[in-house]
């Protein structure tokens, strides 16, 4: 047969992996509140479904944005031809406004260091291609978004390494974890080129403190590397102790002097998460490195913003009065639900790491594993969905180190369903702890033994046709 | 106060250093010129006249028109739920409704002799993206693609850049009105051979840009022959299918598969997008059809760095759907771009000037060569030079499309109005004026 390259042979996509699993099974059997009210409920989704009705409101007050008018006159073929690789110029300023509204206009970001793409999944490629060569390595802090093992090594080439955090200090980023990273990278012959981190975190739902911050400035200036800032939760920040831009940090006296740090740190920026539009596709790169914001630019024609999109955009976000009351609602919104959920499983027995940002909680569910290994956290995750109906992500999928840990989102179903859910996992968590109730072991195992049957079909079906959840 | 130690600024990949984006080329600096001086009728009747722009503009009425009658379509109409539904959509498997419209739009394009399976239909943000894509699902870094010189200067970017995949041209000449022969494609698999570099794929532009021209159908059969002798993939960049000025005359290799059963087709790919035909290059609208099951799941995935908007599929959709609209679109759209051809060919032809004789896209490949100094490069990008300051018109010269013999040049004529498009003659009459006049003295001298 013809061949196919290297690429579109391999693995790297990553669909293969039990993340994705969960997913499939959701999609056979899913939970609908009248239709289908035993069916699995997703919770491996961190999609922002609180909002809407802000933005619908908007829309329905502001029609001329979406139709393709500005003051009553028709731009249609003005947008329709515009394919500038710098972009609307008053999206980016609305765009820059927004990111700054966030960080509580403690920074100020320039339209021209910003670049477009469709998505941060393409915003994040392309930083790859530009920083660092095939062969080459980022070093990433564990847990991390299973998407990224696609969207920065697939195409490029480039490795992962990761930098390994536990839970017996929060799974915070700690120098000698930094260090011990960097170290590896070295013994698999990987040159290392930056540090990616997520700031809030995905899974954690938690923000990096001024130490880890100090601590990775200090740490790519030594190793004369790249700071990637993946920003993209930075709006769904919802309590204490609130977020800090890496930007931040760099306008410190500390750092004033020294502009060669400014240029090794970049940002990474969507629409998805904060404002709830993954399907519009908006991303962006922030440099203030000249020649990464060049070639970025031009590699951006490879993924631009639909100019309908930017326009619709760019009226919304320069509504200040609109910017504003979302931001602080959307929180608040988010925060409501996060105690919910929180508490919610408290009361079954289960806490999760404490976190204020973020659409999912990072759960502790280590005291409910038959050992303290990822084939035990596996058999728990399928119980879990299989039995109890919820789709969860286990941490192993996020890379994690230590076993028992799961990413729980709460902000793509209604309150009702989240509720349901809780439900669910208590039921569940009663008649685990039943000891020595042989019946409820041996329905458990043969609920499992029919299951996992099906399972092995579905794991060689899911090579040939994966369903794309491009969900964070 | 502490010396400030100069650091070295981190090194960036080889890939962001590169001058592969092709962005040095002259094709871009007319650009240039054109934005410094921009042509406009009232406040600038003196500047420079984009004529290297391939964009349509000759259309944006019907399309006006249409959403001006169906205004609920740009804004997720009277449901409740659209618009968040709209939002949430990010599918790398695209909208069915709008994949299904493609796909029957593609058809009414080929005027139904070709139909298309929406799902082997891979949505992409542009042709751009989807060119790039392909060539990194069929070639490795290093093989190569063999290219019809000329090509669209955009190919050395879209095809080379991050993919690390070389382009070994296809030498074509006006002998033989630029086809593509068997043994022009014989020659360039053996010159990559002798660089010690595997060959891919063809990718072929039908119709042809810069040329203006459709493949004959004997030379699609060769050309798939020829990828069926080499076990190779052929990819079909049919962008401007649209735009053919007369009913009939386009052959799309969908057809040619159609006609061998699909024989041997999995290793044929079609690219589309609404850039050209549709006049929405803002939209960042391409596609991937593949016959092949492999590269559809592959692009599909791959299609996640490039995803079409959901507020613009959704539009699209409905927009595409409407049988009505749609066949009166790609009817008078074709009209007008003939009429608009034949008025340049002719105020060309007053002027003194002859053309590849084109039946497609929104340019003609203008022949200059008498104009020549020598038939050189440089004398080619000489002339385009004076072009370019005398009569300030941006053309593209043959050269930055690869093109071996010199002096022909690429001249748009459907981005700008017909008023404007007659300044831009009557300046070439003008040059041609002068030019002849200067001849006519070296002469007599």
């Amino acid at each position: 047969m013809k061949l196919l390259s290297r690429k579109a042979a391999c693995n790297t996509h990553g669909q293969d992996s039990s993340y994705f699993l969960g997913w499939q099974e959701y999609e056979k059997n899913p939970y609908d509140e009248s239709h289908n009210p035993t069916g699995i409920i997703q919770m491996g989704l961190a999609e922002n479904q609180l909002s809407f009705d802000l933005l619908e409101s908007w829309l329905a007050s502001n029609p001329d944005a979406a139709g393709f008018k500005r003051d009553g006159q028709t731009i249609f073929r003005e947008l329709a031809l515009f394919q500038d690789y710098h972009g609307l110029p008053d999206f980016k300023k609305a765009l820059v406004e927004f990111m700054s509204e966030i960080r509580g206009n403690k920074v100020s970001f320039d339209p021209k260091k910003l670049v477009l793409t469709a998505g941060a999944t393409s915003a994040n490629e392309t930083l790859m291609f530009c920083l660092a060569d095939p062969g080459e390595a980022f070093l990433l802090p564990t847990p991390y978004y299973p998407g990224f093992d696609r969207d920065l090594k697939w195409r490029t080439g480039v490795e992962i390494v990761p930098i390994k955090c536990t839970s017996s200090n929060g799974f915070r980023i700690t120098e000698s974890a930094l260090e011990e990273a960097y170290q590896a990278a070295g013994k698999r012959n990987l040159k290392v080129k930056g540090v990616l981190v997520t700031n809030p975190s995905n899974p954690l739902g938690t923000t990096l403190n001024r130490h880890e911050l100090n601590l990775l400035l200090s740490f790519v200036t030594e190793k004369g590397i790249h700071l990637i800032s993946d920003e993209i939760y930075s709006g769904t920040v919802f309590s204490s102790p609130g977020f800090i831009s890496v930007m931040e940090i760099l306008m410190d006296k500390k750092y004033s002097m020294n502009t060669e740090v400014w240029k090794r740190v970049h940002i990474v920026y969507s629409l998805s998460k904060d404002l709830a539009l993954p399907g519009f596709r908006v991303g962006a790169i922030y440099s203030n490195d000249d020649v990464v914001v060049e070639a970025a630019t031009k590699m951006s024609s490879f993924g631009l913003v639909s100019s309908q999109t930017q326009y619709l955009l760019s009226a919304m976000l320069s509504d200040k009065k609109f910017r504003k009351n979302y931001i602080s609602e959307n929180q608040k919104r988010l925060r409501h639900r996060q105690e919910m959920l929180i508490s919610g499983l408290e009361s079954a027995g289960i806490s999760c790491l404490k976190s204020n940002a973020g659409l999912f909680c990072w759960v502790d569910m280590r005291h409910l594993l038959s050992s303290e290994t990822f084939d035990a956290e596996m058999e728990l995750w399928k119980k879990i969905v299989y039995d109890v109906g919820l789709n969860i992500s286990p941490g192993s999928s996020c890379h994690c180190d230590e076993p028992g840990w799961f990413r729980v989102c709460f902000a793509n179903m209604s309150a009702a369903t989240l509720n349901l859910a809780i439900q669910r996992i208590k039921l569940f968590v009663q008649s685990s702890t039943a000891a020595g109730d042989k019946q409820n072991q041996s329905y458990h195992q043969s609920l499992k033994n029919s299951r996992r049957k099906s399972l092995t079909k579905w794991v060689f079906r899911l090579s040939f046709d994966g369903r794309e959840p491009d969900e964070r | 106060m502490a010396v400030e130690i100069e650091q070295p600024s981190v090194r960036l990949s080889r890939v962001a250093v590169s001058e592969t984006h092709g962005e040095d080329s002259p094709y871009f600096a007319g650009w240039k010129a054109y934005d410094e001086n921009p042509y406009d009728e009232l406040s600038n009747p003196s500047g420079v006249i984009q004529m290297g722009l391939a964009e349509n503009q000759v259309s944006f009425d019907l399309l006006e028109e249409y959403l001006e009658q169906h205004s609920e379509v740009a804004s997720w109409g009277k449901k409740v739920s659209g618009f968040r539904e709209n939002a949430l959509f990010q599918d790398y498997h695209g909208l069915l409704s709008f994949r299904k419209a493609m796909a029957s739009f593609m058809g009414e394009v080929r005027e139904g002799r070709a139909s298309f399976d929406p799902d082997r239909i891979v949505l992409t943000a542009g042709a751009t993206a989807a060119n790039e894509l392909l060539t990194f699902i069929l070639a490795n870094p290093g093989d190569a693609l063999l290219v019809p010189t000329p090509y669209y200067p955009g190919f050395d970017r879209d095809l080379r850049w991050r993919t690390g995949v070389k382009i070994v041209p296809i030498h074509c000449d006006s002998s033989n009105n630029f086809q593509v022969t068997a043994e022009a494609l014989e020659a360039a698999y053996r010159s990559a051979e002798a660089m010690s570099v595997k060959v891919s794929a063809v990718l072929i532009t039908n119709p042809s840009n810069p040329l203006g021209i459709t493949i004959d159908r004997p030379v699609l059969d060769e050309i798939l022959n020829f990828v069926g002798r080499k076990n190779i993939h052929l990819v079909s960049d049919e962008i401007y299918s649209g735009s053919v000025f007369s009913s009939g005359e386009f052959v799309s290799v969908a057809e040619v598969l159609q006609s061998r059963d699909f024989k041997d087709a999995e290793r044929v790919h079609i690219v589309y997008s609404l850039s050209k035909d549709l006049g929405l290059p803002g939209f960042r609208v391409g596609t991937i059809y593949s016959y092949n099951d492999a590269v559809v799941n592959t692009a599909r995935r791959m299609s996640s760095f490039t995803l079409i908007s959901s507020q613009t599929q959704q539009l699209l959709a409905a927009m595409l759907s409407d049988d009505e609209f749609t066949k009166n679109y790609v009817r008078t759209n074709r009209e007008r771009l003939r009429k608009r051809y034949e008025k340049i060919i002719l105020g060309l032809r007053n002027g003194g000037i002859e053309c590849l004789k084109g039946n497609a896209g929104l340019f003609c490949w203008m022949n200059l060569k008498p104009l020549l100094e020598n038939a050189t490069r440089e004398s080619e990008l000489k002339l385009w030079k004076s072009i370019l300051n005398e009569a300030k018109l941006n053309i593209s010269p043959g050269s930055s499309c690869h093109c071996s013999e010199p002096g022909w040049f690429r001249v748009c004529f459907a981005n700008m109005s017909e008023k404007t498009l007659e300044v831009a003659l009557k300046r070439i009459h003008n040059l041609m004026e002068n030019t002849k006049i200067s001849l006519h003295n070296v002469i007599s001298f």
